[in-house]
């Protein structure tokens, strides 16, 4: 199986699910966009929460998460006053090609005029959405995001590693896998280099995981070392804990460093293994690699996460069988298998991938089902930024 | 029979599956699931934790995931513990690593 069934935008781009985005520029508006939204099948309202700028960072966030394929028609759901206006955003969204509607509260009668003007165009998209049909396409259409959080003994040894197995297949069979997570990277910045594609996208790694040290050294935290629980755990050293979290993005060379700064927001521009430089933190951290255009993410917790996504399907994979069978209704794949031995890495790899390109297909996840949109942008202080030297 | 899984092909170390006890037997796995050793620890080792799967030098690179995650700072011999005390981060001492957790 390397085909998956989707949705063609008229950018060429190829969505897995048909949501209707209703973006708030700002979380002023962000409680009538979500009443809105809550109105139509198929919508949901996301926001900001960083204030009142047109933080490049936020503004890049925004329109790329309207731009991702998953989404097929857009409402623009503005207060009125704020720096980071409709306009803004519509303009880097225009050249998609897909419905895109703006609403200003102050210009268009208050709450419920506006709620109710919103209401009436979702609708409209929503019947329009309902007749578009899924086609086969390869998956060189396809871009995986994989992430880890709540990690514990277990995700290093069995659910990474097998996610990493699936990537492995998923850019052999022509697709792109995206991680992030830098400060994760720390200890395996000579080994990442080593697989990157030249010497370029080599010093960008470097520099990437400098940065993020910097960052943390500036806080008044030393990254390179582990915690006392890492070492109870069985990790020995920064290299092996490391190197357990980077497996969940397999083996392959490495693209090239897709830059989120204030100057550039960089997608996958050609199949293979990206690195992003952009967070730990678990929902930003998926919101940022969706807006980079992933279209379906796999999301690795020993502990047992639970969060979903706005506008993409979220795999959760757990190499923990207790918490498999404790949190049954949030893991889709129970990588636990790996430790008994009924299972083994490759089989579990194998399953992981034919789960991607199922719920490519439609099938949902377990958080899509029970209706979670976590949404969380990711942003950076400029004047950390500017102080530390990185812009 | 108690399992510890090779992360990759490469490997010198295996992890432990469960908690095992020193003379137990063992059952070392291959990524593709195929048993490579059937070997007793000589020291109790729990989950989480590696054994060796094969006699290593002072100095010589401890391989896990296919990728080097230090040296060995005395000999370890088949079907040992490592950790801290065998093992120092090529980037890193361990003993500071120690001090520091």
């Amino acid at each position: 199986m390397t085909d998956f069934y989707g949705y063609l935008r008229p950018d060429g781009s190829v969505g897995v699910r048909n949501h209707l985005l209703v973006i708030a520029p700002i979380d002023c508006s962000y409680e009538p966009a979500k009443q809105v939204a809550s109105r139509v099948e198929g919508a949901v309202a996301v926001t900001q929460f960083h204030g009142c700028r047109a933080d490049p960072m936020l503004v890049n966030t925004l329109i790329g998460t309207g731009l991702n394929p998953n989404v097929a028609g857009i409402l623009l759901y503005g207060l009125g006053c704020e720096v980071l206006t409709n306009d803004i955003l519509m303009e880097g969204l225009k050249d998609s090609g897909k419905p895109i509607a703006s609403i200003v509260i102050q210009e268009d009668g208050g709450t419920i005029k506006s709620m109710e003007k919103g209401v009436r165009v979702l609708q409209k998209m929503a019947q329009e959405v309902g007749a578009l049909k899924r086609e086969s396409f390869p998956l060189s259409e396809l871009t995986l995001a994989v992430e880890c959080g709540g990690s514990d003994a277990t995700s290093g040894l069995a659910a990474n590693p097998a996610v990493g197995v699936a990537a492995d297949k998923i850019i052999e069979a022509g697709g792109k896998v995206i991680f992030t997570e830098p400060q994760e990277m720390i200890g395996t910045q000579h080994i990442l280099a080593r697989r990157s594609v030249n010497d370029q996208v080599a010093k960008d790694i470097y520099k990437m995981i400098e940065h993020q040290e910097a960052r943390l050294s500036a806080m008044g935290q030393d990254s390179r070392y582990m915690s006392k629980g890492n070492i109870d755990g069985g990790l020995t050293t920064i290299e092996e804990k490391s190197l357990g979290a980077i497996r969940k993005g397999g083996t392959k060379p490495v693209q090239g460093v897709l830059w989120n700064t204030f100057d550039r927001f960089d997608k996958p521009d050609k199949p293979g293994l990206w690195l992003q430089d952009g967070t730990g933190w678990d929902v930003p951290s998926v919101t940022h690699m969706v807006a980079a255009g992933a279209q379906v993410v796999c999301f690795t917790s020993g502990r047992g996460s639970t969060t979903g996504h706005a506008i993409a399907p979220v795999i959760k994979v757990t190499g923990n069988p207790q918490t498999y069978r404790n949190l049954e209704d949030n893991m889709d794949i129970n990588a636990g298998t790996i430790l008994d031995g009924s299972e083994s890495l490759h089989q579990v790899g194998e399953k992981i991938y034919n789960e991607v390109l199922n719920v490519a297909s439609g099938k949902k996840t377990k958080a899509e089902a029970l209706g979670f949109h976590d949404y969380v942008v990711f942003g950076r202080s400029m004047a950390t930024e500017k102080l530390l030297g990185h812009c | 029979m108690k399992k510890a899984i090779q992360l990759d092909m490469a490997d010198n170390v295996a992890t432990m599956t469960l908690d095992v006890i020193k003379g137990e037997e063992v059952e070392v796995l291959s990524p593709q699931g195929k048993v490579i050793l059937r070997t007793k620890p000589v020291e109790n080792i729990i989950f989480g934790h590696k054994i060796s799967l094969k006699n290593i030098k002072t100095r010589e690179n401890i391989i896990k995931y296919g990728e080097i995650l230090g040296v060995a700072s005395q000999p370890i011999k088949l079907g040992e513990w490592v950790h801290t005390h065998n093992l120092e981060s090529g980037r890193l001492p361990t003993s500071k690593l120690e001090e520091n957790a």
